[in-house]
């Protein structure tokens, strides 16, 4: 039997969090977290977590598996149980709604603060905005971003000042605009970011690469931030 | 656009920059100072008087000095922007916050210009 430990907190009825201890029979099968917290909630109703598509896609379901970030829909239990022991904990960081829910305002006020959308002020072409193939293939790694928070509730840059550094997930997307050929706003998005918060907060430790679940690199994205402010302010 | 008033160079590209550019100096500094010691590992006092009462050598551990204070004033800034916080400790932060700023940053002064009258006294 699977021992599994998860976070309870019901702040109209407990006083504070626990760990409930339960005990699953996973009859072998090498399935995944979410599978378990399904079967759990069918046991306990009471249990309350986020999911949608199931299949890595919506980024409903991050939640903290056995010390790491990650997606339960896509982790296997074998990725995840430690001494027969598997840790369901909440994302950290961020406030805690109930049990495994986050709220994720702060997450997406930073998200709201890059402007993630393109700029272009130049009058629209009859059918669309071209882009070469190149020039495509920039935003590759950039635009596959499905917001979890995974990344950016591992960083303890963003632990500290939720309100001021945008953290690892932001500023991929920051990059996903800087880096667009069709996007003519670069020097304000520049002048946004050029503070000693929103990227300069980031020390590089990689613990948003390590998290990632769709395998991106946020790092390698802030440090091509770093690389445009210091052309554009020196 | 996050604005700080207490930061060495209100800017974040320009701290990143004199982050790094100091540590390059400093550096430089103690790749230097083994190599003496490597070279001369036991100098005379006149010796190691007329090293650093040349001025080139005196310029040298003066950048060196400002580096520290540079790199000292932006990482002491981070560790306290990071943990003396209102989200953390609550709403006493801000004055033990600017507090600590303030002694950080007059410590750091004292300590400069205390070395430069060390430097050129000898």
């Amino acid at each position: 039997m699977l021992e599994v430990s998860i976070y309870r907190y019901n702040p109209e009825v407990d006083s504070e969090p626990y760990m409930q201890e339960f005990q699953f029979d996973t009859q072998g099968k090498d399935i995944m977290v979410l599978d378990v917290l399904e079967k759990l909630k069918t046991e306990d109703p009471t249990l309350v977590f986020r999911r949608s598509c199931r299949e890595g896609v919506c980024g409903s379901d991050g939640v903290n598996i056995s010390g790491k970030n990650g997606l339960a829909c896509i982790t296997p239990l074998s990725e995840a149980v430690k001494n027969n022991k598997l840790v369901i904990r909440p994302l950290p960081g961020l406030p805690v709604i109930r049990d495994l829910v986050i709220d994720m305002s702060q997450f997406y006020a930073q998200y709201e603060k890059i402007q993630p959308y393109l700029i272009n002020n130049t009058p629209a072409p009859a059918i669309e905005r071209l882009q070469s193939p190149e020039d495509r293939a920039k935003l590759d790694g950039l635009y596959e971003c499905i917001l979890c928070a995974c990344c950016s509730t591992a960083c303890p840059s963003f632990w500290w000042n939720p309100d001021k550094f945008i953290g690892p997930s932001g500023l991929l997307q920051a990059y996903r605009f800087l880096a667009d050929t069709r996007d003519t706003g670069t020097e304000d998005r520049l002048a946004g970011l050029d503070d000693p918060f929103s990227v300069f907060r980031c020390h590089g430790i990689m613990n948003c690469v390590q998290v990632c679940p769709k395998g991106l690199n946020p790092t390698k994205a802030i440090g091509h931030i770093r690389s445009m402010l210091l052309a554009s302010g020196t | 656009m996050v604005n700080s008033v207490t930061s060495l160079g209100r800017s974040g590209l320009s701290d990143w920059l004199v982050q790094r550019v100091s540590a390059l100096v400093m550096t430089a500094y103690i790749f230097f100072m083994v190599g003496y010691f490597i070279i001369n590992p036991s100098p005379s006092f006149e010796q190691w008087q007329a090293l650093h009462g040349s001025l080139a050598m005196r310029i040298f551990s003066l950048l060196t000095i400002l580096s520290i204070a540079a790199h000292a004033w932006i990482g002491m800034w981070c560790v306290l922007t990071d943990y003396i916080t209102v989200r953390l400790i609550g709403p006493k932060a801000t004055p033990i916050r600017m507090f600590l700023q303030l002694v950080m940053i007059a410590l750091i002064l004292f300590y400069v210009v205390w070395a430069i009258d060390i430097l050129w006294g000898i």
